[in-house]
């Protein structure tokens, strides 16, 4: 302390700074005291976010207790007692999970009825799907050629899946089945519909009222409504639709139910981005004299759908967990096909095996887009960002 | 001819044109397209119009809340699958809100493990079909043992293939009074919340809200039901032969459509939840815990109202999206709108009426539950200029 007469706040100064001094700890320039922690660093973590409070110690015992009861049962079932391989006999008398059904039926599961010799052309076209998927997530390979691989490529998958050409045996397409379907649908659904939502965000900004409305009656109509009910539409009222003589095959009518329906989601998505645009970009584009399609094409379109990508690819996974639905309307589609495998009296049993095969099938696509929309989003952000 | 040029560049006038053309177009195509169906229809001797709803529907039905026999009309069919498609939905729109609300909230714990569970909950779920869902649910439920070796799960409670079994009280006319004294009750207690604010905002004085609105529900049906002398005796399910009898019971299809649904939705609402109450800037709770509130005043006065802002809309669409997801019944076989249309549909052969009618049902459904949860927002959406 100073021999001085320090004024009050000098004082109180003073004293504060000289008792930390006495600590072992250095005052840190706020005053704030900091301790170092002391102990093993995970049994802190610990005491901080598991046990801080009575309440979360609880919750934390709780959920324990529930891991100790639900994991190793678990385990035991998925891993440890699991049949592998081998007939159905094998599995009655294991405790565990019969993966021999999947052995058995996987090919039934993947590729439905498509003829079995023939079964790698679904594979490889499947492959080539998925491979393409992968590469379209790669932000470098982002430009015109991309267009013109995925034409190349669904002509490919055209080509491999019904054959006909180059040496291949026809394959009438109602006896596809399994994943191909399912992938197939939800993509060119999604291409489908991406030009009409533009359309119809478009109609729905637009000042003529005839088609204005238009626009909204039909996304309205599309989203109040279930997927069923427009799946029976394609499938009962789309022959009724057509001149005599005229069929349109079980799959296209499907896969037009399917569009139209996302492409009324869609719309709404790209209306978001359409009115996340400031007013001055449209008032500008008038003022550079630009005509309507002009301002549409140039202006207005290449920042909204910047702004909606990410909501495309949400709209996508729910479009690929949707496809499952076509199952109603009697198309054979991966969940059709693991619905079929677990009909056979032999394996009838398994049925729980079959499901969390094609339930892990599923999760593995939608939840690898889900965290890539996410990153999208990320991406996104980090320009509009200050 | 200038007059003509000059006319078909003023933007009006273009309007009107190009609209012109597209209601033509419309209409053309509109009109082919009838004509097709009528052909085709007239082809296949299949009559046209609503006159089949009046005809005897000739199905049975395997659930239904109002009286039904094969031999009444497709109309009260339709009315019986209306009404199973609005319970189902009902049911499982609070129980998704329940377990939704939960499970956003536990995502958001301090804790971390309780975290962690909600994000693998949510995560599943999403992450697969419903349908697929649905499916698993209802084998399961096909799959339970059968009545004679029926799970108890709680003592009275039993689960079989059959469905599920529990008691319910004896009928007595004193239950019809406890129950309109609760409905008293709560109107009672809605009063006095109103009442209890505005006494607040004018003498600034506080009220025992919360004691006085939770007594005016509990007191008036426990006093009607000691008063009118009311049984309190439950008719206890019993194995009878290969079957329960008494009690009262839940399908197998509407057990699994009900846990399915709810359980998928759940896990969309979990994550609205959690972003509304993200959205709420950690200032607020600051500038609440300044004030001197406490922390459930602080939940209740600064960050629901906020967070329910943010909520509301996309709570909506999830609502509407359940709805029209129990459509998703046909595939299990519980007759809702969806399965019953689909089976008058086939027996008549007129589609085009029958799904006409269905979509028209749902968008009235839409339509409703849109107005009220629009009704609810603009309560609960900030006043601006």
């Amino acid at each position: 302390m100073s021999k001085e007469v320090p004024t009050n706040t000098t004082a109180w100064a003073a004293s504060y700074e000289e008792e930390p001094s006495q600590a072992s700890v250095p005052p840190q320039p706020n005053g704030v005291t900091a301790l170092k922690p002391l102990g093993w660093a995970p049994v802190n973590w610990a005491k901080a976010n598991l046990f801080d409070t009575p309440l979360n110690t609880g919750l934390t015992v709780l959920c324990l207790a529930i891991l100790w009861f639900s994991v190793p049962p678990m385990v035991n079932w998925l891993l440890l007692n699991a049949v592998w391989s081998g007939s159905s006999e094998a599995c009655r008398e294991a405790a565990g999970a019969c993966w021999s059904i999947i052995a058995v039926k996987h090919r039934l599961i993947f590729f439905g009825t498509y003829p079995y010799e023939e079964q790698w052309r679904p594979f490889l076209a499947c492959g080539l799907f998925v491979a393409m998927l992968g590469v379209s997530g790669v932000r470098a390979f982002w430009r015109p050629a991309l267009a013109v691989a995925w034409a190349l490529v669904l002509v490919g998958m055209g080509v491999l899946m019904w054959g006909g050409v180059l040496g291949l045996t026809y394959v009438a397409n109602d006896r596809w089945g399994g994943l191909p379907i399912t992938l197939m649908l939800s993509v060119f659904a999604i291409a489908l519909a991406f030009p009409l939502s533009i359309l119809l965000a478009l109609g729905r900004q637009s000042s003529l009222p005839a088609i204005r409305t238009f626009c909204i009656g039909f996304i309205e109509l599309m989203r109040g409504v279930p997927l069923v009910s427009v799946l029976f539409m394609a499938s009962v009222m789309f022959p009724l639709f057509l001149p005599e003589g005229v069929t349109v095959d079980k799959l296209l009518r499907a896969l037009a139910g399917l569009t139209l329906f996302t492409a009324a989601y869609l719309a709404e998505a790209v209306r978001g981005g359409l009115q996340a645009i400031p007013k001055g970009q449209y008032e500008a584009a008038d003022a550079l004299g630009l005509s309507y399609w002009q301002k549409t094409r140039l202006i207005v379109l290449p920042q909204a759908l910047r702004i909606v990508i990410p909501p495309i690819v949400n709209q996508f996974i729910s479009c690929f967990k949707d496809t499952s639905l076509v199952t109603i309307v009697g198309l054979y589609d991966l969940l059709t096909a693991a619905t079929v495998a677990t009909t056979d009296p032999e394996w009838r049993p398994y049925f729980a095996e079959v499901y969390v095969f094609a339930g892990m099938i599923f999760w593995l696509f939608c939840f690898s887009m889900s965290r890539y929309s996410q990153w999208l989003e990320r991406l996104a952000n980090r320009y509009t960002r200050r | 001819m200038t007059n003509l040029i000059q006319a078909l560049n003023s933007a009006r006038v273009r309007g009107w044109l190009y609209q012109g053309i597209f209601l033509a177009g419309a209409l053309a195509v509109a009109g082919y397209l009838v004509s097709n169906t009528l052909t085709n229809l007239a082809n296949r001797g299949v009559a046209t119009g609503f006159g089949f709803l009046e005809r005897e529907a000739g199905f049975e039905i395997g659930e239904s809340l109002m009286n039904y026999a094969a031999s009444d009309t497709y109309l009260r069919a339709l009315v019986v699958g209306l009404l199973n498609t609005l319970s189902v939905s009902a049911a499982a729109v609070v129980l998704a809100t329940v377990l939704g609300v939960a499970v956003g909230v536990a995502r958001l714990s301090s804790n971390w493990m309780v975290g962690r569970f909600a994000a693998v909950f949510v995560e599943t779920v999403r992450n697969v079909p419903l349908l697929l869902q649905l499916v698993v649910w209802y084998t399961i439920m096909n799959r339970l043992p059968s009545p004679r070796e029926a799970l108890e799960v709680v003592p009275h409670v039993f689960l079989s293939n059959r469905g599920m079994k529990f008691p319910v009280l004896v009928d007595h006319p004193g239950h019809g009074w406890t129950f309109l004294a609760l409905l008293a009750g709560i109107a009672a207690a809605v009063a006095i919340v109103r009442y209890a604010r505005r006494h607040r905002e004018a003498t600034g004085k506080p009220f025992p809200t919360l004691p006085a609105a939770v007594a005016a529900v509990v007191l008036p049906p426990v006093a009607v039901f000691v008063a009118t002398g009311a049984p309190l005796a439950f008719d206890v399910p019993a194995l009878a032969g290969f079957n329960f009898e008494g009690g009262g019971s839940i399908t197998p299809e509407f057990t699994a459509l009900l846990i399915g649904l709810s359980v998928y939705t759940a896990g969309f609402i979990a994550e609205i939840v959690r972003s509304g109450i993200l959205a709420v800037p950690h200032g607020q709770t600051e500038a609440g815990l300044a004030l001197g509130l406490s922390p459930v005043q602080i939940l209740r006065l600064v960050i629901l109202p906020q967070a329910l802002r943010v909520i509301v809309p996309p709570l909506t669409s999830q609502y509407l999206n359940l709805t029209k997801n129990s459509s998703l019944a046909v595939a299990i076989g519980y007759p809702d709108l969806v399965s019953v249309t689909n089976t008058s549909a086939n027996q008549t052969g007129q589609v085009v009426e029958a799904v006409a009618m269905m979509m028209a049902v749902y968008l009235v459904i839409s339509l409703c539950i849109a107005g009220f949860m629009n009704w609810y927002n603009r309560r609960v959406a900030l006043v601006t200029r």
